[in-house]
């Protein structure tokens, strides 16, 4: 299934689609593969798989520290690609959530081919905002990948329009100032002005990330959008954990909040 | 002296590499920057602040005896250790503390390495009554314990980070984190020639002054320019500022002195420019040092304010463009220049400034009476007692 058509099934089905983030290699790819499994045998609709980088700007504490463990395993993001071309039978389609440097080192083109290849789906980079994402927009889309780009709390309402109409996928709304983190949470009332604001400007999937981590927020999301993100929650609901283990709790903590999206 | 293009590129380096929480509010600072640039009362301000507060200009010194007995080149310092609070870094914290009271933030966000930035971002956010947040390495904070204090009794609160390599590549992510949060109320204060447009462009107008000051010092002393310029490397803002100087000046030769910390032919150093390769940290495309996978790497210098992988974009742009060329000094021979300039001179350089000194030394060899070297003498090693 493209990313069209999943979300176009959940608008159906009158729900939000459901969008976990899992950091690739943490704390080891097998891990990460149980998870993966597990979390589309559970209803997840797409999977943002992150990519160890040393200098996530981005981030707050959890996926940072992820993104050091996967590291000391040595998890790259060649290592990445083949784990998503060896699930992609069985897992909910993937976008790459990834730092522009290892993509930059790994060569654009190459890096559009290799995840086309592995039955990548898209690739969200946090640190290449408009201006800078036409190379890299043109080479995934050649390949047919999509590039979703972030709209924040900061960003002014011509700017909003102009991001909703390059991004291709879904928009990415950030929903509050700040890094990712579930200490923070979302600020719901300009949220979801911004929300109606960017309804009107596209008909694009939203997808609201960043502090979502709990079922309580993703009912609090209302109708406006098509799809939560939830990444650093997750991260800690399975934190010293490997494996099969590791899994289990992935599956726990995601139940109630896939049992709240119809909800919102 | 050019302008970047009008997405912040030096050639092919710089440009703007952030999540879009903060690009609102590099939008903001560039608006108000073009209008204060423009605006000879912001200039004024910042001249008399620079004159009464930080003492300048700050002279230049002819080092009598450090390098006599290789050569009877003139060796000339640009006293920037003079300046209040002991380094160049005030230039620019005046001119950011200005700008950020222009624009009606009433909070200052700084990174710092050896905290000669955060002294000096703590100094004008006590003198324009700004609260300051400083984020430093907790190994930075380790070495440089008398700056940690100095900031601490300036009023700013001192952050340690423990992320990653806890030196000042991590304090900067930091501050990027808790920008992108406060971003409406708070000005982040870089400190070097690094950072997403306008940032490298900024950075370097405010610390012309070291250049344009030199430049006229020289001519008005020796009648004559420089045939070579030289200074450290780390970030680039102090080279930058004094390169600014002449970098019109065709026959004047340009030498930014790179960390070379334990040699060039390990990992232990902090020589981006000559053994890095091109890549993107901290919002903008310049040369750093990283792993075949893109991840950028450990660096290491006994200088705290040169362990940085990364370098201002301008500084790979005079690279490519071979405006300037890019040596590097070791940590023995850097410590060695520290002693022997302490000695001979009377002065104690900062621990990076001893870079741009042994360099110096080097290079007289191969100059006579009729050249003139000019060195940015860029800190007081007073902070680095007791290390070396």
């Amino acid at each position: 299934m493209t990313l069209d058509e999943i979300f176009e099934r959940a608008r159906r089905e009158k729900r939000l689609a459901f969008v976990p983030y899992v950091m690739a290699g943490d704390p080891d790819l097998e891990t990460t593969e149980a998870i993966l499994s597990a979390l589309s045998a559970a209803g997840a609709d797409v999977i943002e798989l992150g990519v160890p980088y040393s200098d996530p700007l981005a981030d707050g504490p959890t996926i940072a520290a992820a993104g050091q463990r996967a590291l000391g395993g040595a998890t790259h993001l060649r290592g990445v690609l083949e784990l998503a071309s060896q699930c992609r039978e069985r897992c909910a389609p993937i976008v790459l959530f990834t730092y522009y440097n290892p993509v930059y080192q790994f060569g654009v083109e190459r890096f559009a081919r290799e995840a086309a290849a592995a039955g990548i789906a898209g690739a969200i980079v946090p640190d290449v905002a408009l201006e800078e994402s036409a190379e890299l927009r043109a080479a995934l889309a050649a390949r047919g990948l999509a590039m979703p780009l972030l709209v924040a709390p900061s960003t002014p309402h011509e700017r909003a329009a102009r991001i909703a109409h390059a991004a291709t996928g879904f928009v990415y709304v950030v929903s509050r100032l700040g890094v990712t983190g579930a200490g923070q949470a979302p600020d719901f009332a300009p949220l979801r002005r911004q929300l109606a604001s960017l309804r009107d400007l596209t008909s694009k999937p939203l997808a609201v990330g960043f502090g979502m981590s709990r079922p309580q927020d993703v009912r609090d999301v209302g109708p406006l959008a098509d799809a939560v993100v939830v990444g650093s929650a997750l991260i800690d609901s399975y934190a010293g954990t490997r494996g099969q283990a590791a899994a289990a709790r992935v599956r726990d903590f995601v139940a109630p909040l896939i049992a709240a999206l119809g909800a919102a | 002296m050019s302008a970047p293009d009008a997405r912040g590129y030096f050639g092919e380096f710089g440009g703007r590499f952030v999540p879009e929480v903060l690009i609102a509010a590099l939008d903001e600072l560039e608006r108000a920057m073009t209008a204060a640039f423009a605006d000879p009362v912001f200039w004024d301000e910042y001249h008399a602040v620079l004159r009464d507060f930080v003492s300048r200009p700050s002279p230049i010194y002819r080092a009598q005896r450090y390098a006599a007995d290789v050569s009877p080149v003139p060796l000339v310092m640009k006293r920037e250790d003079t300046n209040h609070t002991g380094a160049h870094k005030i230039n620019n914290t005046v001119g950011q503390a200005l700008l950020a009271r222009r624009m009606g933030k009433g909070r200052l966000l700084a990174e710092t390495g050896a905290g000669q930035h955060g002294v000096a971002t703590a100094t004008v956010g006590a003198k324009f009554g700004l609260p300051v947040d400083v984020y430093m390495g907790a190994r930075d904070i380790e070495r440089q314990a008398l700056n940690v204090e100095v900031m601490r009794l300036l009023g700013a609160n001192v952050h340690a980070v423990t992320s990653g390599t806890q030196t000042l590549k991590d304090a900067t992510n930091e501050a990027f984190r808790v920008w992108a949060q406060r971003v409406e109320d708070t000005f982040y204060v870089i400190g070097s020639v690094v950072g997403a447009h306008p940032y490298p462009f900024m950075v370097r107008e405010f610390q012309k002054i070291i250049g344009v000051e030199a430049r006229r010092q020289t001519l008005e002393r020796y009648g004559r320019l420089p045939s070579d310029v030289i200074a450290c490397v780390g970030g680039g803002s102090n080279a930058m500022g004094i390169f600014a100087g002449f970098v019109d000046d065709a026959e004047v030769k340009l030498w930014g002195v790179e960390a070379g910390g334990k040699g060039l032919d390990g990992e232990e150093h902090a020589a981006s420019l000559q053994a890095g390769s091109v890549g993107v940290l901290h919002g903008s495309r310049s040369y750093l040092l990283q792993s075949a996978e893109g991840q950028v790497r450990e660096t290491h210098s006994i200088s705290a304010g040169l362990d940085y992988p990364g370098v201002g974009p301008e500084h790979a742009f005079f690279k490519e463009s071979g405006r300037a060329t890019y040596v590097n000094v070791t940590d023995a021979q850097a410590v060695e220049a520290f002693h022997g300039f302490a000695r001979s001179e009377g002065i104690l350089p900062a621990l990076e400034s001893a870079h741009a000194i042994a360099f110096a030394r080097r290079l007289a060899a191969d100059r006579g009476a009729d050249d003139l070297i000019l060195v940015n003498l860029s800190g007081r090693g007073d902070k680095d007692i007791g290390r070396c």
